[in-house]
């Protein structure tokens, strides 16, 4: 076996390495060091593993331990696990090279090593999420990130951030416990944990008919818990609070990376165990399609009424999501193609967008209400053009990456008259809608301030430039060179 | 009916899965929220280990020289248990804490006053 | 206020009474029988607070909210009690042994536990060398638990107030002279019993029931054991927030690079030159013993961690 093979496991192990030796450290910048260190180890192996196995199309399956597939854990990796394990390591360096400032700012500074953990552990949970072969390791991981990603909201330790980690961890354990439900019964009638030997069950006993019962409620059961958990439409109320009222850097990790850690496990347990000819058969895709239609629009409208900046935001990725879940519920290669070309999109350009309103709202005594910052982009014109550039992303401009994700949806309901009228008429309708509350935010960011005030100078920070200018350039770089990352996507989800 | 008697652990374990869901779901006070996360979660362990028991055979610890696959029980189950109740303690122990720091916060530990008296703060 | 006297006034049904009871009303009179008159300021707080959110509660139309809220739960709640029910209903027969689980994977942990992991306990063998990689996860999940409930509760400038300061000065001025004879005296007997039996499970984990969860835990009331009956004072000669830092962290430390070697060579196909020992004997089984002391200790520091940070703030 090649040696590169065991980047993914290297990858996993230095993460969760770096989460326990944290306590160790003296204090938080080492703590923040040892964190950059870890998502750029991350990084680069990923990036070479990535270089090897993407051009010529691999998949393997790598043993953790000394037994083949029923008997121990497995890793499964290919090209769509290595693009994605790319994505979300850059996210998370970006992220915490953005967020550096507000995150010793926020957070005490006896408190600050515990929050790296957390970051670590995340990055962990979302490469394992990833990778793994087990449903019943993806159910731990699950739990990990559920754990950490409601620690780093509650990092910031105010009033709202504590009411926001307990609606956020309510209904975390709420689609925690749907989620095991699903593998119990699921275990129940198959025998099976690891994802091979679970989907040639599967497709014996939909071949046969028995259990047809069952295997439809194991569905609905993982596809709720795991929606629920990623802030699917009814169920995404929790989002907006959780996701406005955390430190810059967690905004930026759970928006970009940990509801999105979630769907990339619905798409390979679609893919890897129940196949999806058989959900569509069972009709979970209609469900899982129209609520992201819903989504779509609901997450907009809120976004709408919002005036304070990092909850607009917020609303915006329930309405991003909606997307994503749109595309799954076409239940077509190309759709779920998209969604996964989504999936890149909102994870390059939400945690930019939360950087940049905080860099833009630190010159304005970290009000983040809107009409506070007219005029904030002239104080930091990095910022404000990051923001720029995201808002027009996300409304969907030609040569931005939105746009590119935008059509991929629009020509992935060719196939389907139904779902193509209504896909195009919510795709236009959500257009209009972001623009509705993109454009005036970008307007009143660069317009003059009315009686001359100026906020304060604030320092340079050379760690935020260098995030900015990277998820600048991963944007364009989405929205003009998609065609290589989509071939990738194409072969990876073929060898899932 | 007779399916239900005989799968009597499983159907014990949905209806208590559905008392601790409700009681997620409707109780304010959120001792009692996670009180019934509990339960909840008992109740998946519950139906979890009914599924490792064969009739007739005995726990997984070997007896003797040499094992025989139609002596034992499941040991899977019995190992999915252990992993998740560590799983459920930890949780358990977050959100207890989560509570006691809103309860030092606010004087009350329910739910729908927090987030009033958590809305009135931010209006004023 | 205003709920506990209409319970004493009202003649009640035993409905009533009975859902007293289930509030833990019941008890509460009962504990507190005759209440002074005056009432403290804190209740009369939260009467006023409690008409404030009343009052807001039906200005923002929440109460219709509320009851629409409560209906779809209990709604969705039995929806999905009875479609769990008539999947129970398909389901393979409790205890038979045709189901599906019961199959290959079984088997070979059953018929060659023994001789792959040297295991005697085939449930240990298959937590923590077959599947160890599940096992792992989960200790970093406690280890995440232990570190979230520090990031809450151990005192900073944000939890704490001069109240509080002052309460545990006191405290620690009651602990410093007053020892409970009858506490003392007893756990001095326990507390060695109950190590020696929490480390006995620990190391028995591959031999019979047991491991390093179980026995952890135990070695983990042992200590709480200690700290109640001593107090914190005493408990931080021997035992501060440093050396639960360095504990947790190299025993998982140990942990991972035991299972990150095992992995390693597994997969690249390698021998592992780990003497599985003969088995039955308390050095044998490989790594498995060696995994179960690292998380026997990390139970025990954690269990004691959560009880030192949820009493007291600190460790």
């Amino acid at each position: 076996m090649p040696f590169v093979y065991n980047f993914p496991f290297f990858s996993i192990f230095i993460c969760m390495i770096s989460g326990i030796v944290t306590p160790l450290l003296k204090n938080g910048r080492w703590a923040y060091r040892l964190s950059l260190f870890a998502s750029g180890a991350g990084l680069v192996l990923s990036s070479i593993l990535l270089g090897t196995i993407g051009p010529s199309g691999q998949s393997y399956s790598f043993m953790m331990g000394h037994f083949p597939a029923p008997w121990g854990n497995e890793l499964s990796v290919g090209p769509l696990e290595a693009v994605l394990a790319v994505a979300i390591c850059l996210v998370m360096l970006m992220a915490l090279l953005g967020g550096r400032k507000d995150i010793f700012d926020d957070i005490l500074p006896e408190k600050q090593k515990l929050y790296f953990i957390m970051m670590n552990e995340i990055l962990a949970a979302l490469l394992a999420l990833t990778y793994t072969n087990d449903i019943f390791t993806a159910y731990v991981f699950i739990e990990i990130s559920t754990i950490a990603a409601c620690a780093i909201v509650m990092a910031k330790d105010q009033s709202a951030t504590l009411v926001a980690t307990m609606r956020y961890l309510i209904m975390s354990l709420l689609g925690s416990g749907l989620v095991l439900i699903g593998i119990v019964l699921l275990y129940c009638i198959t025998g099976h944990l690891l994802f091979p030997n679970l989907q040639q069950r599967v497709l014996e006993l939909v071949a046969t008919g028995q259990y047809t019962m069952p295997l439809t409620v194991v569905v609905g059961l993982i596809v709720l818990g795991l929606g629920i958990k990623s802030a699917m439409f009814p169920f995404h109320l929790w989002l907006p609070p959780a996701h406005g009222s955390a430190t810059t850097a967690s905004s930026s990790v759970l928006s970009g990376l940990v509801v999105k850690g979630y769907i990339i496990l619905m798409i390979r347990l679609f893919y890897k165990v129940f196949t999806i000819e058989v959900i569509r058969e069972l009709r979970i895709t209609n469900m899982i399609f129209l609520f992201g239609l819903a989504g779509m629009i609901v997450g907009s409208v809120g976004a709408i009424k919002e005036g304070h900046i990092k909850r607009m935001l917020a609303y915006s990725s329930v309405a991003q999501l909606g997307y994503v879940f749109m595309g799954i519920g076409l239940g077509t290669d190309i759709g779920v193609m998209a969604a996964c070309f989504q999936i890149l999109v909102h994870a390059s350009t939400k945690p930019m967008l939360f950087g940049c309103a905080s860099a833009l709202s630190a010159s304005r005594h970290h009000n983040k209400q809107l009409h506070a910052l007219r005029g904030a982009a002239y104080e930091n014109k990095l910022a404000g053009v990051g923001f720029t550039v995201g808002a027009l992303s996300m409304i969907g401009i030609p040569l931005f990456a939105g746009f590119a994700a935008k059509v991929f949806f629009a020509s992935a309901t060719m196939a389907q008259p139904v779902k193509m009228w209504m896909t195009l008429l919510t795709l236009a309708l959500s257009t209009v809608l972001n623009a509705l509350y993109y454009i005036p935010a970008v307007t009143v960011l660069w317009s003059r301030p009315v009686d001359g005030e100026t906020g304060e100078k604030q320092p340079k920070d050379p760690a935020f430039a260098v995030s900015t200018v990277v998820f600048i350039a991963a944007v364009f770089f989405l929205g003009i060179c998609y065609q290589p990352v989509v071939e990738l996507i194409q072969t990876g989800l073929s060898l899932l | 009916m007779e399916h239900l008697l005989i799968n009597h652990y499983e159907t014990a374990a949905v209806i208590l899965f559905g008392i601790g869901f409700l009681n997620l779901l409707l109780q304010n006070n959120l001792v009692k929220k996670v009180i019934g996360f509990g339960v909840m979660d008992s109740a998946v362990y519950l139906f979890l280990a009914s599924q490792g028991y064969i009739e007739g055979r005995m726990a997984p610890i070997l007896v003797g020289e040499v094992a025989h696959a139609a002596d034992y029980i499941n040991p899977i189950p019995a190992g999915l248990v252990l992993t998740g109740i560590v799983v459920s303690v930890s949780v358990t122990a977050f959100s207890l804490a989560l509570i006691q720091r809103l309860y030092q916060k606010y004087q009350t530990v329910n739910f729908d006053e927090i987030v009033q008296l958590a809305r009135q703060k931010g209006d004023e | 206020m205003s709920k506990m006297a209409r319970i004493r006034k009202e003649k009640k049904t035993p409905w009533q009474k009975f859902c007293a009871w289930v509030n833990g009303d019941a008890a509460e009179q009962m504990l507190l029988p005759a209440q002074p008159p005056k009432e403290s300021k804190k209740k009369a707080a939260k009467a006023k607070r409690e008409k404030t959110t009343s009052n807001h509660r039906k200005d923002m139309g929440l109460g219709q909210f509320d009851h629409i809220y409560r209906i779809c739960a209990v709604l969705i709640g039995i929806a999905i009690v009875s479609v769990l029910m008539a999947v129970v209903l398909k389901l393979p027969l409790f205890g038979s042994p045709d189901n599906p689980s019961v199959n290959e994977v079984v088997e070979r942990y059953v018929e060659k536990g023994l001789e792959e992991t040297g295991a005697v306990n085939m449930v240990a063998g298959m937590i923590l060398d077959y599947r160890a990689f599940d096992t792992f996860g989960e200790s970093s999940v406690l280890f995440l638990a232990v570190t979230c409930v520090t990031m809450l509760l151990m005192r900073d400038r944000n939890n704490t107030d001069k109240k509080e300061d002052m309460l545990t000065a006191q405290e620690h001025v009651i602990e410093g002279y007053e020892e409970d004879i009858i506490l003392t005296k007893i756990s001095r007997l326990i507390i060695p019993c109950a190590l020696v039996y929490g480390i006995y499970v620990v190391l028995n984990g591959h031999l019979s029931p047991g491991g390093g969860f179980s026995g952890g835990t135990i070695m983990g009331s042992a200590l709480i054991l200690f700290a109640v009956s001593y107090g914190m004072i005493r408990m931080s000669r021997f035992f501060t927030y440093a050396t639960f830092r360095k504990v947790t962290s190299s025993a998982l430390m140990v942990y991972a690079a035991s299972k990150a070697y095992s992995f390693f060579t597994g997969a690249n196909h390698l021998e592992s030159h780990i003497p599985l020992g003969t088995p039955g004997a308390i050095l044998s089984s490989g790594l498995i013993l060696v995994l179960d002391i690292c998380v026997g200790i990390v139970v025990a520091c954690t269990m004691y961690g959560f009880y030192a940070l949820f009493t007291k703030g600190e460790l």
